[in-house]
């Protein structure tokens, strides 16, 4: 600390960005820990091949592992994209 | 003519062999993210643990990029290393560096190899149980870093684990994916129990804490839900003790070296406040003149 140091930029928080980011990230890869390994290849490749048919986000496929009693669950939801952007899609090829 | 030579697999000893009374504590340092300070953690605790009077090894994972005896000071002094007795081409104790500084300190070298499965799990496992054998009571296991084979074998034996973090997002973000596999990939996951884990902080700064810059002890804390052992302030003294093949710890006159010494007393059972972790107050002059 100097006499000028008011000349300086003012610092900005940045901790409080990164603690945010690393509570998101950190949750998001502890739930993927456990489940198996081919999960995101698995989600990748649908999502190829939705692609082909349909306009779909990343975000659109989500694959999940699901415990119901003794036995796993591989549940595959895929939202659709509404009317108006189904029309601007490419044909199918 | 039915052949009578003993041919008994080694591996069969070890069932019959008897229970072994002096279990050492495996101890390993681990991070995930490379350059935040393990080996520099290592040689510190094990000296540590030595001035306590303890029978003391640090051994050296990074099979490749051997460093520890450099930190440790040992570095011409290394004559077998850790692959060398996992290969028969040595016995433990000739591979054995006794530290200069403590009678009851030694280090096992890495190999220079670039041979990435010199490593096995029953050669550790071997090693390990001889250590204990000999009377050692602390192995500091010093990984490698990343989640390759020198690491998980790292980790896989041991029985607390101190996770090495620097206030910084890709380091806690390694250091998670780290917890996880120490709580699936050892022995003692394996086994249902669970590796005791610490938090170790280094490269600390409180001032950029005050200024908001830095991640502080309580939020590293809260997102990785780890007790503290140690925090470990940013200090020059570092690199001038790995400079000079000193462990930090042996300079009391250095914060950083007093903060490994609370850190070692704390794995040992004692409670201490943590120190160097806010700003010391300047005088009038000192903030006038920037000093």
């Amino acid at each position: 600390m100097g006499l000028f140091d008011f000349l300086r930029a003012k610092p900005k928080h940045t901790a409080s960005i990164a603690k945010e980011r690393l509570r998101i990230i950190v949750a998001q890869e502890r739930t993927a820990r456990g489940t198996p390994d081919y999960l995101p290849m698995l989600r990748r490749e649908l999502l190829e091949v939705i692609r082909k048919y349909v306009n779909v986000d990343f975000e659109a496929v989500k694959v999940d592992l699901i415990k119901e009693g003794d036995h796993d669950v591989l549940d595959i939801s895929v939202s659709l994209p509404d009317k108006g952007q189904l029309n601007a899609m490419p044909a199918a090829g | 003519m039915v052949s009578v030579i003993p041919t008994a697999p080694v591996t069969n000893t070890v069932a019959i062999k008897p229970e072994r009374k002096n279990l050492a504590e495996v101890i390993v340092v681990t991070s995930g993210k490379g350059g935040v300070g393990k080996t520099t953690t290592s040689a510190s605790l094990a000296c540590g643990l030595a001035r306590h009077g303890k029978k003391v090894v640090v051994i050296d994972f990074d099979v490749g990029l051997r460093n520890l005896d450099l930190i440790m000071g040992c570095e011409r002094r290394v004559v077998y290393d850790f692959v060398n007795v996992i290969n028969n081409e040595c016995n433990l104790r000739q591979a054995l560096i006794k530290d200069k500084r403590f009678d009851n300190l030694f280090v096992l070298a890495a190999s220079q190899t670039r041979d990435k499965d010199a490593l096995t799990k029953e050669g550790v496992e071997k090693i390990l149980n001889d250590l204990g054998d000999d009377g050692f009571e602390y192995i500091v296991c010093d990984s490698p870093a990343g989640i390759e084979k020198g690491a998980f074998l790292a980790m896989y034996f041991a029985d607390r684990a101190v996770v090495v973090v620097n206030p910084e997002v890709s380091s806690v973000r390694d250091s998670d994916r780290i917890l996880g596999l120490l709580s699936s990939k050892t022995r003692r996951a394996e086994r249902g129990e669970r590796v005791k884990e610490h938090l170790l902080l280094t490269r600390y700064s409180p001032k950029r804490v005050e200024s908001g810059d830095m991640l502080s002890i309580k939020d590293v804390q809260e997102i990785l839900g780890l007790d503290v052992v140690g925090v470990i302030p940013e200090a020059p003294e570092v690199l001038q003790s790995s400079n000079s093949g000193e462990p930090v710890i042996l300079d009391m006159n250095s914060q950083a070296g007093q903060a490994y010494d609370d850190a070692v007393a704390r794995l040992l059972g004692e409670k201490r406040p943590l120190r160097f972790t806010t700003v010391e107050k300047k005088g009038f002059f000192a903030k006038l003149f920037g000093g």
